[in-house]
């Protein structure tokens, strides 16, 4: 930027003031200092540390000790892989599947992404409704096809995936609008060279879309992993607390726990580092495997 | 823009799938609506039916309406959105122009540290912050305007990094010869930011403020630390609370679901090419 007009630095300092200090203040600041709370006693949120821990690294001792942060690891990880087999897998078959068709690609593109502008709160009580024991539609529905008896949806065991598949169906979607857009940007003389040397549909779609596809999808890969870390809203909706028997929490619904429900703010603390450390690593796994090529 | 000639079948087979999926969107949507207008029996009884002659009720919304106070959880949850869009693009247009344009000591540095603020998770920040607030006498008060505003400043600093990520890409994509221009008509830096660069990059700011409008409307875990008192609650606050005091009067639930869902589908429906925009650059957001 060779340009006269930015010599004068002065400016510089007014324009980025705002947003820095900003940044600074709620975002760079309260990170480390949570990292050093993670080490401290503190009984309430509004209260003042009471010093280290004795010894100083005791969370992390109890997190070791904790079985619900296994099953917290355990469910995000599994959600992980929820998100990303189920949200990034069937978006890409409609993905593939309204890229051959010619008419209503608009109308499906609006009504696939519509959940994920809505509150998942909203949509975790919607899903309460829909899941009811005695008897919500999908109760309702399934005596109609003549199964006997109610599911009860929100029982151990069945718990896990009537909170996956809600949060799974909200983002499918999303990865749909990403790799429409990915496919779009292939040239169409691919396809009809493949088509003069006799291709079938299904051979484009493996020789030519899904090869061309990769790095799209390798990028819906990483935001889907890190993506399922986020999740909170939905779940703790429908199951708050962990409900049932503490088998439902997530890393953040764990978190949130001990922050607002046990009082245990130091822990809670130190499982937010936990989520931090889980992100980082997992994102570098996923990284790894899903690597961008170069065409 | 046909590229494969497919078989009539085989498209028939796609449009089936297509058509599944789409009313695993809409359907639930419909019965919500649909079920809201029932009294409780009826929709244990039988929820499938629409709500015509004599299962049709208002008791649901009128009972929102009376209970719930859900016109002031409106008026919170718009307010706070509103604030959080505009101070967002207002200060992350700023850092943005500066960061684009100007090559300083340390610009390379506090790039790094527009990206790096989009890895910090909202768990990671949130106790500090609720404690930095509470002793500064902000959060927890029995004043609507600091609860508010100990909603409004976190989620400012929540997407400011991703906006002013999104803005710097399209800054830069301007040709700096306009600005120029404006410079040897005299104007200082402050006036080319205001005059020129602004109402170029509009596009870009419309997307900013969407996706920050619907991430703070339909965000509940900020909320969950700073609103105690119901008079202050936001709109998906009040649905969270709704649930724990109200939880089995199904009619309710269904009548609140549908007066938070629909006013957002209006919206999409009319402003969805920027909604989808938006949503899709903020998702690199943390």
């Amino acid at each position: 930027m060779g340009a006269n007009i930015y010599r004068n630095k002065k400016p510089v300092f007014v324009f980025l003031l705002p947003a820095f200090l900003f940044m600074a203040v709620y975002l760079y600041y309260p990170f480390f200092k949570n990292i050093i709370n993670s080490f401290m006693e503190i009984k309430q949120l509004g209260s003042a540390g009471k010093g280290f821990n004795t010894p100083w690294y005791s969370n992390y001792v109890e997190m070791f000790q904790d079985a619900n942060v296994r099953t917290s690891i355990k469910n995000t990880i599994l959600m992980m892989i929820v998100t990303l087999v189920g949200q990034v897998g069937i978006a890409l078959i409609l993905a593939l599947m309204v890229d051959n068709i010619r008419k209503g690609k608009q109308f499906f593109r609006t009504v696939f992404f519509f959940p994920i502008v809505i509150s998942a709160t909203a949509l975790g009580l919607l899903f309460n409704l829909l899941f009811l024991y005695d008897k919500g539609m999908i109760n309702q529905m399934l005596e109609l096809l003549g199964k006997q008896g109610l599911t009860d949806w929100k029982a151990e065991g069945i718990a896990l995936v009537t909170m996956m598949l809600p949060v799974m169906w909200q983002y499918v979607g999303f990865y749909f609008v990403i790799l429409v857009t990915g496919l779009n940007n292939i040239s169409d003389e691919l396809y009809e060279a493949a088509k003069i040397d006799g291709a079938s549909s299904w051979q484009s779609v493996r020789y030519i879309s899904i090869p061309l596809l990769h790095n799209v999808i390798c990028t819906c890969s990483i935001l889907a992993v890190t993506g399922a870390l986020k999740v909170f809203d939905l779940p703790w909706t429908m199951f708050p607390k962990g409900m049932p028997l503490k088998s439902t929490f997530l890393t953040g619904t764990y978190m949130y726990y001990h922050a607002m429900e046990t009082k245990n703010v130091d822990y809670a603390s130190a499982l937010a580092v936990l989520i931090v450390v889980l992100g980082i690593v997992l994102s570098k796994i996923v990284n790894s495997i899903f690597r961008e090529k170069d065409y | 823009m046909k590229k494969i000639k497919g078989n009539p079948i085989g498209r028939g087979i796609i449009y089936l799938i297509l058509v599944i999926w789409s009313l695993t969107t809409i359907y639930p949507i419909v019965w919500v609506v649909q079920n809201s207008f029932k009294a409780k029996d009826k929709i244990l009884a039988d929820s499938f039916s629409l709500p015509l002659g004599d299962l049709f009720t208002f008791a649901n919304y009128r009972k929102a309406f009376d209970n719930m106070n859900i016109l002031n959880a409106y008026k919170n949850s718009i307010f706070i959105s509103a604030m959080v869009a505009l101070l967002v693009i207002l200060f992350a247009g700023m850092g943005a122009y500066a960061l684009s344009r100007y090559r300083f000591p340390g610009s390379e540095m506090l790039n790094s540290l527009v990206i790096a603020g989009m890895m910090f998770p909202v768990f990671a920040t949130i106790i500090p912050v609720f404690r930095m607030e509470f002793s500064w006498g902000i959060a927890n008060t029995g004043s609507w305007f600091l609860t508010m505003l100990s909603v409004i400043l976190p989620q400012v600093a929540g997407n400011l990094s991703f906006a002013m990520v999104v803005l710097i890409g399209y800054i830069k994509s301007l040709p700096v010869e306009l600005e120029e221009a404006a410079y040897m008509e005299g104007c200082n830096a402050f006036q080319i930011y205001f005059k020129v660069v602004l109402p170029l990059t509009k596009p870009s700011f419309a997307t900013v403020a969407i996706f920050s409008f619907l991430w703070s409307y339909n965000d509940l875990f900020t909320q969950m630390f700073f609103m105690r008192r119901p008079d202050f609650y936001g709109i998906t606050m009040l649905l969270n609370q709704l649930t724990s005091q109200e939880g089995t009067n199904y009619g309710l639930m269904a009548s609140a679901v549908t007066l938070v869902i629909v006013p957002v589908i209006i919206v999409y429906c009319f402003l969805q090419k920027y909604i989808i925009k938006g949503m899709i650059a903020g998702a690199v957001k943390g």
